[in-house]
């Protein structure tokens, strides 16, 4: 077996985009039965009460991880043929302010927030809708933004090249601070609900 | 959590949300076969990015090819957005995502919300955090799915300084936003 299958040229771009839309009917109905599909959930990420985002996104990295690490050691994968997205330091630190701080005010992130609207709740739609306002904003201010937006690009690079470490390395310690990350919610969660039950709100 | 009515059909009590880790290895195994399959990630706000393009396309073609933004995302020109892989990904996330719901007894209108906040005023806050992640989400060239999800799981440099800048972020203003939802 040799991955990716479309990389390879095993099938077309017909073909690739029935399987957009069969990989993207399973995402969402995972990201819809976790709960993301719902703000006041996402938004219990921000104030301690509900850690659910932390759990679904850091298992998700963990899964696929591990899943890319073994599938390459098994020779199954030829990871340089999947798309790694470009590095640009100053943007994309600024971008995740930016995209923060609405992520907290909307309660929901752009993928979460199509869930939200297909299953029928009004704040999902005004997400979307201010999604595609920003976007238009964005585009239409572009001629301003652009120096931000192009600089200090480091190109397509991960963590274990820059630091120099291996690959397994940077794995194994990737999925031993998402552990202790678990663990820390559960207390976390624990004793936020031990608190509100002692009547502090 | 919901105060809609129901959607239509008989009313039942919701199910409970599946364990959150386990949603998190399905959805890591969604992605995992997205890169055997295709080698490339899942994405959402790119689907947008689409979308704005071929609006733009529609009401002012020569805007559209002169900006780049709009014109990275309309190809040759020859191609609708349904023949776009992140526009159909999408499509198939609000579909999985309904069908879900619906499998759930969840599938009803309603608003989420804090217990404090009238319905208006958490409609504009969730048009204006939409706006806000629309030009963040352009700026860090992804969101959520194609940063945090896609380029965490590939350990991208640039994705991983993406999510703690958007954490961090989230929680330094959960003050502001503190009525909202508590």
């Amino acid at each position: 077996m040799n991955a990716p299958l479309y990389e390879v040229g095993l099938f077309g771009d017909t073909a690739a985009l029935l399987f957009a839309l069969g990989l993207g009917v399973a995402f969402g109905w995972f990201l819809e039965r976790g709960g993301m599909g719902n703000a006041n959930k996402l938004a219990g990420q921000f104030y301690f009460t509900d850690l659910a985002v932390f759990k679904v996104m850091f298992s998700a990295i963990v899964t696929t991880l591990l899943g890319l690490y073994w599938l390459s050691w098994l020779g199954w994968i030829e990871l340089p043929l999947v798309f790694l997205p470009p590095t640009y330091v100053v943007p994309q630190l600024l971008g995740g302010v930016v995209f923060g701080v609405g992520f907290v005010m909307g309660g929901l992130c752009p993928g979460t927030s199509c869930v939200s609207a297909s299953t029928g709740k009004t704040d999902g739609f005004m997400v979307v809708g201010g999604m595609l306002f920003g976007v238009f904003a964005f585009n239409e201010l572009f001629p301003l933004l652009e120096g931000v937006y192009r600089a200090t690009p480091m190109g397509p690079v991960t963590i274990p090249e820059v630091i120099g470490a291996p690959f397994g390395v940077v794995v194994f310690a990737v999925v031993a601070i998402a552990i202790a990350g678990f663990v820390g919610a559960e207390k976390l969660e624990t004793y936020m609900r031990a608190r509100s039950r002692g009547g502090a709100g | 959590m919901s105060e809609g009515a129901p959607a239509g059909g008989a009313r039942r009590e919701p199910s409970p949300y599946m364990n959150p880790y386990l949603a998190g290895v399905g959805i890591g195994l969604v992605l995992l076969a997205a890169f055997a399959i295709m080698g490339r990630g899942l994405g959402a706000s790119g689907a947008f990015s689409s979308a704005a393009a071929a609006g733009m396309q529609s009401v002012a073609p020569e805007r559209a090819a002169s900006l780049e933004p709009y014109a990275a995302y309309l190809g040759d020109g020859r191609r609708g957005p349904l023949s776009d892989w992140l526009v159909l990904e999408l499509l198939g996330v609000t579909i999985g995502g309904a069908l879900s719901a619906w499998g759930a007894g969840r599938l009803r209108r309603g608003i989420e919300k804090g217990p404090r906040v009238s319905d208006r005023a958490r409609l504009m806050y969730a048009f204006g955090g939409g706006t806000i992640m629309g030009v963040g989400a352009k700026l860090a060239r992804g969101c959520t799915s194609g940063q945090a999800l896609t380029g965490g799981a590939l350990l991208s440099v640039g994705s991983w300084l993406f999510i703690a800048a958007a954490f961090a972020a989230a929680y330094a203003a959960s003050p502001l936003f503190r009525r909202e939802w508590t």
